[in-house]
């Protein structure tokens, strides 16, 4: 390749553990360097950009400042990844969504609560167009491995449309309804290979929903496992906030 | 006439999070000279609120990625407390030894991959690759081990999937844990000694600076305290976890997002520096070797040396780590369920060390077994006012430096305290004016 491709990083609001996930490639590290250049990682280097051919960016907006710096990043970028659930859906920074805002504030901040402009928790679709999505929290290291090698070869990524059940299914596990627990594998997007079911625990539905979701019967089917129509709404909406109730 | 300062520095490279850093002096006078957190708040306690006992620690986990595993920590231990579930001594000690790996997995990324950048003057890790492919190897060795050890134990380094409330949804097998305990001393023990050699070479490169501060951590006296203990401040002795409110006191400053702290002073620190000055006589005597190779003494009052603190309590996790292994081996793991059933509903606190420093949770559950209310004091918002506090003693020491000399020493000293700003806002940047 002639010119690597310019790659910048950038976060808004979440937890970075996407990011870092990045700097955990140990074993593959040198070779991503080999084909792309770097120019821009807040989190890792000094120094900024003019032209990017692709850009990760990790994050749900939340602030004024966010949605100004958005825009700034699409305009100067070719190719924009939305990484990990917060800038997929808005992630669990949504949860702050469903309650007045106001209230929210007021817990956290006090009397002070002016002091700090703020917005719903937006993922970056909201704003700007995304071209690729890797979805997870946190993005899982397989996966983006498999969109960066697409992206560096010209090639559109695919994203997975069918549930976690498929995928557990695959790895022989033991249905997690079986071991009297409840999951959300039936109405989540598949692509983590069911790494929380493989290690004992349920899907709490962070790679967001399956295209055109039956949310009702999965409603019902935690209703029928034990839990009240509350907590029901309150575990689906853990990670999907957004979507659920309409805010984006 | 005296100086002019005006100094501003915007989003601050090579820290977790948002931050600038502000400094005006005019006539020689210093007006302001502090960091300003604009991180995005994240409102978590508010978040918190209702949600059932199961998903608190996977809500705090999403804190911060870097620190997922000792949020998920202190979480366990304050719902524990609030809910009466008492947990078996091996949940305990595959617990600590997923603390050590997590430590020495972020002091080794901000020793060798954010600090270590400024001491051979390149402007990230990156540069490093071609200059000194051998330091840049044994890192992503330490790095990719301490992971594994989080991945064997907890499914995955970054927010672990099977530690839960009362154990763990799935437990590690021997085999795999004997094979870690090969990797450590066979892998990391060595390389974790070239890295403190190499940090000692550039150990003329730490700023020579000082100022008198309080310091606090947990202390024990059974270990090197992280998991556990009580809370003890240099300046008034040890006290226990319920007293946390008293011993951090945040209160809200405009120019930052994130909450600021005091207890006995102006300010305190906590971090690696800390658990040094007050837990130095707990550490094995490899560790106390690498602290005198590296000219690192007690009650040390430089917060440059709290980077040296990381790479010596390093070779402390890993030896500790090899030890947890033993006993946990020589027992045989035990096949065991996560003890999930309340005993009681009500206020729970945890109180652990993250790599950051000392970190704490408060929950109160009510009878169905929701969050009522929560409060999440992080490191890194306990640290802002020390830090503001070594600016104001720092800038009037160097001022001949120039602006730019004046703005790398600051970012540096910044980054010294390896700040979580996702953390603290629940929220880092440098920015000088004259």
């Amino acid at each position: 390749m002639a010119n690597k491709p310019r790659v910048g990083i950038f976060d808004f609001t979440g937890c970075e553990g996407c990011e870092l996930n990045q700097l955990n490639f140990e074993d593959q590290l040198l070779d991503i360097l080999e084909h792309v250049e770097i120019v821009e990682w807040r989190e890792a280097m000094d120094g900024r950009s003019e032209e990017l051919d692709i850009a990760f960016v990790e994050g749900a907006l939340s602030t004024p400042d966010c949605i100004k710096r958005i825009h700034e990043i699409r305009r100067k970028t070719k190719v924009l990844v939305a990484l990990g659930a917060c800038a997929v859906q808005g992630g669990i920074n949504a949860l702050k969504n469903i309650r007045p805002i106001e209230q929210v504030r007021e817990e956290v901040y006090g009397q002070d609560k002016y002091l700090f402009p703020t917005l719903p928790a937006l993922p970056l679709s909201a704003v700007v167009k995304v071209d690729v999505n890797v979805r997870g929290c946190p993005m899982t290291q397989l996966e983006f491995l498999k969109v960066f090698t697409a992206l560096v070869m010209g090639k559109a990524p695919i994203e997975p449309g069918n549930s976690v059940c498929t995928e557990c299914k695959l790895k022989d596990n033991e249905c997690v309804y079986e071991k009297g627990m409840i999951c959300l594998g039936p109405v989540t997007r598949a692509g983590c290979d069911a790494q929380c079911p493989t290690f004992g625990q349920y899907c709490t539905g962070c790679r967001g929903l399956v295209p055109e979701p039956n949310v009702e019967a999965m409603q019902e089917i935690l209703v029928a496992h034990g839990l009240s129509m509350d907590d029901a709404r309150k575990k689906l909406q853990l990670f999907n906030a957004n979507q659920l109730e309409g805010v984006s | 006439m005296g100086t002019n300062l005006d100094i501003k520095v915007h989003h601050l490279t090579r820290v977790e999070g948002h931050g600038d850093i502000v400094v005006n002096m005019r006539d020689g006078v210093l007006e302001k000279a502090r960091l300003e957190i604009v991180e995005a708040p994240r409102y978590f306690e508010a978040m918190l609120k209702g949600r059932n006992f199961h998903e608190a620690a996977i809500i705090t986990s999403r804190i911060c990625g870097i620190c997922s595993l000792g949020h998920q920590m202190t979480s366990f231990k304050a719902t524990e407390q609030a809910l009466g579930l008492e947990v078996s001594e091996q949940t305990v000690l595959l617990r600590k030894l997923l603390v050590h790996g997590a430590t020495i997995q972020s002091n080794v990324l901000h020793a060798l991959f954010l600090a270590a950048p400024d001491f051979l003057k390149v402007g990230s890790v990156f540069p490093l690759v071609g200059t000194h492919p051998e330091v840049v190897l044994a890192a992503l060795r330490m790095k990719r081990l301490a992971n594994d050890i989080g991945e064997v134990v907890s499914g995955r380094a970054v927010h672990p999937i099977s530690c839960v409330p009362g154990g763990f949804t799935q437990l590690p097998s021997a085999k795999s844990l004997a094979v870690l305990r090969e990797r450590l001393e066979k892998q990391m023990l060595p390389d974790l000694v070239f890295a403190a050699d190499v940090v000692a070479t550039l150990a003329g490169e730490i700023p020579d600076f000082r100022r008198e501060t309080e310091f606090i951590s947990l202390r024990s006296d059974d270990d090197y305290a992280l998991y556990d203990g009580d809370i003890c401040s240099t300046d008034t002795g040890r006290v226990p976890d319920r007293e946390y409110r008293r011993m951090s006191n945040e209160f809200v400053v405009p120019h930052s997002t994130s909450k600021h702290c005091k207890v006995n002073r102006s300010s305190y620190m906590v971090g690696a520096l800390a658990r040094w000055n007050n837990n130095h006589d707990r550490l094995c005597p490899e560790a106390l070797g690498v602290a005198a190779k590296l000219g690192l003494k007690p009650d040390c009052h430089n917060p440059f040396m709290n980077t040296v603190a990381q790479v010596v309590e390093s070779v402390h996790c890993c030896l500790d780590a090899m030890a947890i292994l033993d006993r946990l081996l020589a027992a045989g793991i035990r096949d065991e369920v996560p003890n999930q059933d309340p005993t009681r509903h009500g206020t729970g606190i945890g109180a652990t060390e993250v790599p950051r420093g000392i970190l704490y949770h408060e929950y109160t559950y009510d009878r169905q077994g929701r969050i009522t209310a929560a409060n999440c004091i992080i490191p890194t918002g306990q640290n802002l006012a020390n830090i503001d506090d070594d600016m104001v003693k720092l800038v009037p020491e160097v001022v001949d430096r120039g602006e730019a000399a004046i703005a790398h020493l600051l970012e540096m000293l910044v980054r010294a305290y390896d700040p979580c700003i996702s953390c603290s806002v629940h929220m880092l940047d440098v920015k000088f004016t004259r």
